[in-house]
């Protein structure tokens, strides 16, 4: 990995890198024992640790001119292994809390593994940790191909990867520890979130400087969706966390918001988390992937270009729909009702796209579970693009709102929807990235598949259930006019279902595992394909002639 | 002159409209332009190159 840097990059590495080294010294002296001064410990090790890598290889050879001929795929290849090795926590995490619900004793009667802290470490984990990586990774594969240009930076790529981690290992360890904003996916405390800014900037500069090499004269419409991802996260964590520390040495900040302000900050921020974190960015996977692994040009692109600016310029005004019948004014509530209404249109634009254009190419849906897996993503997209429409409407959230319906929509979106395209994806990516003819075990793939279908199903079905009759208990009166049910009799009604969950959360996970071991024995143990050397760079010359400078 | 909020409801509701119609228009043209036509086709189809290297 460091081979792949100039010895000048190698000391700029070791700059950025002292300098996380000091600000976690100085985190830990002005934190001492405040929750600030044990992640300043964290953060003076990462930097350590990152910069003991880097001095191991500092004197081993530079690298040779020609790398600028070739893909800058090192970090992409980190950030694959990252996104497993986070799917896996975060999954974990999932089914944990998942079991907790139904067997309380689960949380063994310590602070830092009760439901409130561990709650977090999961969606967090699987959020940002799984999701994130899985982003990161792609975009910086999918810009490369389709500028045909090499990443505009060396040492910036590693800082936005690594970067990032560091804010998740962060976020998810202050949890265990008690710290939080209490902001729903914003919970990471201020200096965590000051870090972020850093780092997402770079991201953004890194990605526009890309794209500005590149020798392609159109900017492929996955891109525009990357880059929306990019732009909204950055204006989104920004707004929502404007916090004011109580000191620099300690960890608590209270948001600038106040009141109705803030539910509504959080909720615009949140909804659009949804919509640029986990809608814009996997949709860049969906135009990109798909039509790579079907081998098929994507079924209308003037259609993608106009869903694109549907869904960015809807989803921007649909979190409102969050807090029906809450003190928010009634017209805003309205707006966001409209929107996410209005929204099904670009949604289902997409849905039909990706489904158009694997029409004529379903045979190769059945004989590919890769393909599979994509074609599963853009159906429950369409699926719970619909759902979500359809409960943002103030009647049926009525019903809806606060019930473990609105868990198993989730579900629908970040399993279904997410982490299909992500698997799909990275079961494309991966033996192209690594020069492999094929993935180690194709019957691994169809046993992914098939345990995170039935695993999401479970999900899915059990919270539906469990969650309309929740809706249903908490709003049934008797002859005297009184509430039928106490909410405990709603909380024993549950537990079947809670059980179901976690067992379809678990298949999920075991899907996951799958899913590394498959990719791991892929990097170790398939032989590298000649085929895919002999790719070589549109200059004229036969295949496998070095081009030599003229006489 | 005192923004309240009927100022920022007439404004939402009357330039918040007319930028949305204006801006849909924009990209239905944008998208639909004749001499797009090739561009578009060439970008879709140009992702399935078996080409691995950067463009020199």
């Amino acid at each position: 990995m460091v081979q792949q840097l100039t010895t000048g990059e190698r000391q700029n590495a070791l700059i950025i890198l002292l300098f996380v080294f000091v600000a976690g010294v100085a985190m830990a002296a002005a934190g001492g024992s405040d929750p600030l001064g044990v992640h300043g410990v964290i953060v003076l090790l990462f930097g350590g640790a990152l910069a003991a890598l880097v001095m191991r290889s500092y004197y081993e050879r530079e690298p040779t001119q020609d790398r600028l001929s070739h893909y800058y795929d090192d970090p992409i290849k980190a950030g694959v292994a990252l996104t497993l090795a986070w799917a896996i926590f975060g999954m974990f995490m999932g089914v944990w809390t998942a079991a907790q619900l139904a067997w309380p004793d689960l949380a063994f009667d310590a602070g830092w593994s009760t439901f409130g802290r561990l709650r977090p470490t999961h969606t967090t984990g699987v959020i940002f940790g799984f999701g994130g990586n899985a982003l990161i990774a792609t975009s910086f594969h999918v810009v490369q191909r389709t500028s045909r240009a090499r990443l505009a930076g060396q040492v910036s790529p590693w800082f936005v990867l690594l970067g990032f981690n560091l804010f998740c290992i962060l976020a998810v360890t202050g949890y265990f520890m008690g710290v939080t904003q209490s902001k729903e996916y914003a919970e990471a405390e201020w200096y965590a979130d000051l870090w972020l800014v850093v780092v997402w900037v770079t991201y953004f500069v890194l990605f526009l400087r890309t794209l500005a090499r590149r020798k392609e004269p159109h900017i492929y419409v996955a891109n525009w969706y990357y880059m929306a991802f990019i732009v909204v996260v950055a204006i989104l964590h920004i707004v929502n966390n404007l916090a004011l520390p109580i000191s620099l040495g300690q960890a608590k900040s209270y948001t600038i918001w106040a009141g109705v302000q803030d539910s509504m900050v959080q909720w615009w921020y949140g909804h659009n988390a949804v919509a640029f974190f986990l809608t814009a960015g996997f949709l860049a996977m969906l135009y990109y992937y798909l039509p790579v692994r079907a081998q098929r040009p994507i079924f209308s692109y003037r259609l993608s270009i106009l869903s694109f600016w549907g869904i960015t310029f809807f989803y921007m005004w649909a979190g409102s729909h969050h807090l029906h019948y809450t003190a928010l004014p009634h017209w805003v509530q309205n707006l966001g009702m409209t929107f996410s209404v209005m929204l099904l249109v670009p949604s289902w634009a997409s849905a039909g796209n990706a489904l158009l254009t694997l029409n004529g190419a379903w045979h190769r849906v059945r004989d590919d579970a890769t393909l599979r897996f994509i074609f599963v993503a853009a159906v429950f997209y369409g699926l719970s693009t619909f759902e979500g429409s359809f409960m943002a409407i103030r009647p049926v959230n009525a019903l809806s709102h606060y019930t473990d319906w609105t868990v198993g929509h989730v579900h629908a979106g970040a399993l279904g929807w997410v982490a299909f395209i992500t698997f799909g994806s990275l079961y494309t990516l991966v033996p192209s990235l690594w020069k492999r003819e094929r993935m180690y075990s194709p019957a691994l793939v169809e046993v992914h598949f098939w345990l995170a279908v039935a695993g999401t199903l479970i999900y899915v079905f059990s919270m539906w259930n469990s969650g309309i009759l929740q809706g249903l208990m908490w709003r049934t009166y008797t002859e005297e006019g009184t509430l039928a049910y106490s909410f405990l009799d709603s909380l024993v009604a549950m537990y079947p279902y809670y059980i179901a969950r976690a067992f379809g959360g678990l298949l999920f996970l075991l899907g996951a595992v799958v899913a590394a071991y498959n990719i791991w024995m892929t990097v170790r143990a398939v032989p590298v394909a000649a085929g895919r050397q002999a790719d070589v760079p549109d200059s004229g010359l036969a295949p496998n002639t070095v081009a030599t400078p003229a006489e | 002159m005192d923004i309240d909020h009927d100022t920022l409801v007439g404004f939402a509701k009357s330039w918040g409209l007319f930028y949305f119609i204006a801006f849909s228009i924009c990209v239905v043209i944008y998208a639909f332009w004749p001499s797009n036509r090739k561009r578009f086709d060439d970008a879709k189809r140009n992702i399935l190159d078996r080409d691995d290297r950067p463009w020199q």
